[in-house]
């Protein structure tokens, strides 16, 4: 031990030349309109979004107002949406929507009661992992839509057919995301429940899943999104209900206007489904800072 | 001086890498702590005194040695070796009081016996009138006292501490020792406490163990004599600066030998 009259030092050998002098800085002027990052108000944001639809409004207005366009190819946007009341009036479309909506639900909360307690087994414990994960990634990669003429001959064309296209393209990835989140659960969580007496059941069932359950939620509102695209593939082909057979029949029938007026309904569900699905998850976890 | 409550025997810890090179980190380490006693484990950083917090814990296993308590072997972790971790272990989606009511409910607890052992310690951290709140609403330092609350509520047998107040600033740090410290002056719960500030080291303990570098052992006990109930200012009083003095040069030496690599 070193007692205080001969202190353990260490200092830099002797001092090396200095280093050449820097040029001085330039002043550098920021424009402040194009400031990286900067948040920007919410009434401008709402602003300038706006102005987005009637700029791409009034470009689809001008070009099929003016006759550039023919409206063989390109219905004019006061036609598309005589067409759609039309279609509302004359063609029940409103069952047509219901149709669509069933489906998708269907199939995606087919998907999710069984995918989800799926990837959160394998999330949590690894040799459930090692055995499922290899098969599930590559079915993953399979894509749902060709499964279409497959399933039409297995299920017919009912609405089982329907449904299962919307499984197939929702299950796989829900069980793999639902598995990266849950693996990725927070050591320090886990570790301070064992020391505060949990079982290894326990540390899944009070601190893996609560502690998951948000990521979760988003991610379940990510798949539904997805699974808009396949319902309409599952309609375009062998269907004699729903938003994307009316698109199929419209063709027929060259009528931009409704395959227009269709595209924009399933743009309109799928962003207030979304949008249902975000204040539902807010509301549900209120403690959790990533939203 | 009372019977050991825990023994650590031999403990010797290698880690070994992605290409099977092999890095000790821990020495063979032997070590008695007494019922009651306060120990702060003082090292330099990565000298491995975590890893020997992280054994006695059960959350790691040793190479080779054991560790006892209480006359019975630690296989893993459990209730009765309550942790408080550096980084903020809370559980976001429970409330205060549900935080410190987990390990009641895991052992199965009745509600009314919860809130009653939850309010004793809620009160004793400083923490009336935040019960309800949820961890994101409260500040560091009081996230800390609720998990020092919430491994407390358990009643375990020695309390395992690895560095709960690193990531504080300096004042919280300062108000969370003496809180610790009046904690275990009322309750002589036996504390095992890492860190690598020398000041808080010797502040709260009754017995300081030096670590070495890397590969670590205890390398020299110091034992702290000053009387209880202590305050802030024997921080600097001349008795508790010749013990700094003394720690600072053990520490200083094994410090100056992780940096030669």
């Amino acid at each position: 031990m070193q007692d205080s009259s001969s202190p353990v030092t260490r200092r830099p050998e002797t001092a090396q030349r200095e280093p050449a002098p820097l040029p001085s800085s330039k002043k550098v002027s920021h424009n402040p309109m194009m400031v990286p990052l900067r948040p920007v108000a919410a009434r401008q944001r709402g602003f300038l979004g706006f102005c987005f639809f009637v700029l791409f409004f009034g470009a689809w207005a001008a070009v099929t107002f003016t006759g550039v366009v023919s409206p063989t190819f390109l219905a004019s946007p006061a036609s598309m949406l005589e067409e759609g009341w039309l279609l509302f009036t004359e063609f029940n479309f409103a069952g047509d929507i219901g149709m669509t909506v069933m489906r998708v639900l269907g199939g995606f909360v087919l998907a999710s009661i069984i995918a989800v307690p799926l990837g959160i087994l394998m999330g949590s414990y690894k040799l459930i992992e090692a055995f499922f994960e290899p098969f599930v990634s590559f079915c993953r990669y399979l894509p749902a839509s060709a499964f279409v003429p497959l399933l039409i001959l297995w299920a017919g064309i009912g609405e089982m057919q329907k449904i299962l296209v919307i499984f197939i393209g929702s299950f796989f990835q829900i069980t793999l995301m639902v598995a990266v989140t849950v693996g990725a659960a927070r050591r320090d969580w886990v570790e301070a429940a064992y020391t505060l007496g949990a079982t290894n059941r326990s540390v899944v069932r009070r601190v893996i899943i609560p502690g998951a359950a948000p990521e979760i939620a988003e991610l379940l509102r990510l798949v539904l999104g997805w699974a808009w695209t396949y319902v309409i593939v599952a309609e375009l082909i062998g269907s004699s209900s729903g938003i994307g057979h009316m698109i199929v029949d419209s063709q027929a029938m060259l009528n931009t206007g409704q395959m227009i007026f269709g595209i924009i309904v399933i743009g309109c569900i799928g962003l207030l489904s979304d949008f249902l699905f975000k204040a539902v998850n807010r509301r549900l976890f209120a403690w959790s800072a990533f939203k | 001086m009372s019977k050991p409550t825990l023994s650590i025997r031999q403990v010797e810890r290698t880690f070994t890498g992605p290409k099977g090179e092999k890095t000790q980190a821990l020495l063979p380490v032997d070590y008695q702590v007494d019922e009651n006693d306060f120990i702060t484990i003082l090292g330099p950083s990565g000298c491995g005194k975590s890893t020997l917090l992280r054994i006695v814990a059960g959350l790691d296993q040793p190479t080779r040695g054991e560790v006892w308590l209480d006359g019975e072997r630690v296989e893993g972790p459990g209730a009765d070796r309550g942790m408080v971790f550096q980084s903020y272990t809370l559980f976001p989606w429970l409330s205060v009081q549900q935080n410190i009511c987990f390990g009641l409910e895991e052992r199965g607890v009745g509600k009314a016996a919860q809130k009653e052992r939850s309010d004793y310690f809620i009160h004793k951290v400083g923490l009336r009138g935040f019960e309800h709140h949820f961890p994101r609403q409260l500040s560091g330092g009081m996230q800390q006292r609720t998990a020092i609350a919430r491994a407390l509520a358990n009643d375990p047998k020695v309390l395992l501490m690895d560095e709960p107040f690193g990531a504080l600033d300096n004042q919280t740090r300062v108000m969370m020792q003496e809180l610790l410290l009046s904690i275990w002056e009322s309750s002589r719960k036996t504390v095992l406490f890492v860190t690598h500030d020398i000041d808080e080291a010797i502040f709260m303990a009754n017995k300081v163990a030096i670590f070495s570098a890397r590969p670590g052992r205890i390398k020299r006990e110091v034992a702290v004599d000053f009387a209880h109930p202590r305050d802030y200012r024997i921080k600097t009083s001349p008795e508790f600066m010749a013990v700094k003095a003394r720690v600072t040069e053990e520490i200083r030496v094994e410090t100056l030998q992780t940096q030669e690599h």
